[in-house]
């Protein structure tokens, strides 16, 4: 779906590695993403997905290589790293909320304390979100108050509040229960037809198939292939894609 | 149902009369107990001729007292020896549970900090002073006083102040009329501070402007007990301690046996309270640091907002312990010939014989003393402690 003719690059990742002590997590990674352009990436657990993704808005560092997020590039640098996070926005697995705090105080927070926003203009745009997430009627309700699938989405929120230009997600289904699956998807396909743009962690290969404009599969620590969805589930190159394919979509 | 057996319906097994009679057997044999002893107790002192009753408390003591806080001699009642030594059981619990706090809330953040030298520091300490028995730290921190030179050869730190084998000694201002209005000047102006914080408060929620108050508070807490400080004109004599004969006379005197004790009970106890800190701090999941990371937040406002709130619930009760413990503990300056309360309920029991009314006065004080630190502790955690659902 991507349209090459406007791409504009806003992450660039070339030649990444990293290691944990001997352990090489990430092995030499290139990739490009476009404004506007949805990359699905999967693999088998260890691949290092996340932590190519947590690189992205530095919760991991990289020891070589290049990461470039909207023209500024990642390195010790504090301001830039600054810079990068409130404009990238995360949503992680275990949905991390602030269990001390009311779902708009989650919301309000960073734009407050980061975006210098006053109250009152950081609790409308909360409040738009809330709605868009179809949850407003819990603003003032406790995390631990609310369902697994209505928390996600309230993290889905609390990252819109930024107003982030790249979004990133963690695995965001995977500590679901299956019936709670589908309403977080649903406001994550919303999201992408609003033309975020967004690198997502996940193994729901139907979300990626109506979704992704670009599907990366990762095997340890490197990129093994990068395709279109077409590509990628009917003909990949690669016989560890084929082979990870045959497993996950048999059932 | 026909099948069901009779004694089912026997009251020996309903729940409630089962509760109650234990309860009421329970009951009787406290009641037995403390009777027996109080018999036997009374019939002891018969034999050996002690009449109790508190009439001691009302007559001349004899003896005097290293250090008090207010006036006292030896021709003052034992009523009035037991309140010096109260006294001075408040002073240095006091003192320690601030100190133990700073010190303790200090290392336990710097253990966990990033910094390697600062937190190889704090685990240094940590483990050093938890692993001693806090006898010891008072009788070293005794030893390590009166290894310090004599008052002639006494450790200068700043002009007028000493320190030496006999404790330290530092310039004091000699009272004067003004201050107690400086004083409410003070209050004026730490009420000045809250009122600034929520003003502050206010404008960022307003506009979003956020206002560091930290310089302003500062200019506010002072400015108005220096304002009527220069108003009085400026009444200021230091009472400079000087040597007379073998000791010094006059300034502000801390005693050896204040410092030992102190310096050891707050050590041992900020150890365990750095502890305390570490692990309510390491209590918070790090996904809640990456998520308010992930948002742009600074690593000061993610402490404020996100790690401490959370943590201080892990910290407060634990920390209510340490606070009583160490309040107990400073009944150890009975070894180093810290007049506490123990000291002089001892020096009292062994004038007097009355070891019951002595032990009782002792243990009552305790006890009101540790009741007040856990109610406060108490209300504090009601007003910090988080709602989640």
């Amino acid at each position: 779906m991507s349209d090459q003719s406007t791409a504009e690059p806003v992450i660039q990742l070339v030649n990444l590695n990293k290691w944990y002590g001997d352990f090489q997590a990430l092995c030499d990674v290139n990739i490009t993403i476009n404004r506007g352009e949805r990359v699905v990436v999967c693999g088998p657990s260890g691949s290092g997905k996340s932590t190519m993704i947590r690189c992205i808005n530095r919760l991991e560092h990289h020891q070589k290589g290049e990461i470039i997020v909207d023209n500024i590039e990642l390195t010790d640098n504090l301001k830039n790293i600054e810079a990068v996070r409130s404009e990238v926005g995360m949503v992680f697995q275990s949905f991390n909320l602030f269990p001390h705090m009311r779902v708009i105080d989650n919301l309000t927070l960073a734009p407050m304390l980061v975006r210098k926003m006053p109250k009152a203009d950081a609790e409308e745009i909360a409040m738009q979100y809330l709605e868009r997430v179809q949850i407003p009627e819990q603003a003032y309700k406790y995390p631990g108050q609310l369902s697994g699938g209505q928390q996600q989405r309230v993290a889905i929120a609390r990252s819109l509040c930024m107003q982030p230009r790249i979004m990133l997600f963690d695995e965001p289904t995977s500590a679901l229960d299956p019936e709670m699956i589908k309403e977080v998807l649903d406001v994550m396909v919303e999201l992408a037809d609003d033309g975020m743009t967004m690198i997502v962690v996940t193994h729901e290969m139907g979300f990626a198939k109506t979704v992704a404009d670009t599907m990366v599969f990762m095997d340890k620590g490197e990129i093994v292939e990068i395709a279109s969805p077409d590509v990628f589930f009917t003909k990949p190159k690669s016989e560890r894609t084929q082979l990870f394919l045959n497993q996950i979509l048999t059932h | 149902m026909e099948t069901k057996n009779k004694t089912d319906e026997s009251i020996f097994y309903s729940n409630a009369f089962r509760s109650v009679a234990y309860q009421a057997v329970l009951f009787g044999l406290l009641t037995l107990l403390g009777w027996y002893l109080y018999s036997n107790v009374n019939e002891n002192l018969a034999r050996q001729g002690i009449a109790t009753g508190w009439n001691f408390l009302t007559t001349s003591s004899g003896f005097d007292i290293g250090e008090s806080v207010i006036r006292y001699d030896a021709g003052d009642t034992y009523g009035r020896a037991l309140l010096v030594g109260f006294l001075n059981t408040l002073r240095v619990a006091v003192l320690g549970i601030v100190l133990a706090t700073f010190l303790g809330v200090f290392m336990g953040v710097a253990r966990v900090s990033s910094n390697w030298l600062l937190s190889t520091i704090a685990s240094w300490y940590v483990e050093i002073c938890r692993n001693v028995p806090v006898v010891l730290h008072v009788i070293f921190w005794g030893t390590v006083i009166h290894l310090l030179p004599a008052p002639k050869q006494a450790i200068i730190p700043f002009e007028g102040a000493f320190i030496m084998n006999r404790g330290v000694v530092m310039p004091f201002p000699v009272a004067n009329d003004a201050y107690v209005w400086v004083g409410v000047a003070l209050l004026v102006g730490i009420i000045g501070v809250v009122v600034l914080n929520k003003w502050a408060q206010r404008k960022r929620e307003r506009t979003g402007e956020y206002i560091p108050t930290l310089w302003k508070g500062l200019g506010v807490l002072i400015a108005p007990p220096l304002l009527v400080w220069l108003a009085f004109g400026a009444p200021l004599v230091w009472d400079v301690p000087s040597l007379q004969g073998f000791n010094f006379k006059g300034g502000l005197q801390f005693s050896p046996e204040l410092i030992a004790l102190l310096v050891g009970i707050t050590f041992y106890t900020g150890a365990f309270i750095a502890e305390i800190v570490r692990s309510g701090i390491q209590s918070v999941a790090s996904g809640q640091i990456e998520a308010a990371r992930a948002l742009g937040l600074r690593p000061g406002f993610i402490m404020r907002y996100v790690t401490m709130p959370q943590a201080l619930r892990v910290i407060v009760p634990p920390t209510t312990s340490q606070y009583l413990s160490l309040t107990k503990n400073s009944s150890l300056g009975v070894l180093i010939g810290y007049p506490d309360l123990v000291n002089i309920g001892n020096t009292t029991l062994n004038q007097t014989g009355q070891s019951v009314e002595a032990i009782a006065v002792m243990m009552m004080v305790y006890l009101s003393i540790s009741i007040v630190i856990s109610i406060c502790m108490n209300i504090y955690n009601r007003v910090a402690a988080i709602k989640e659902r």
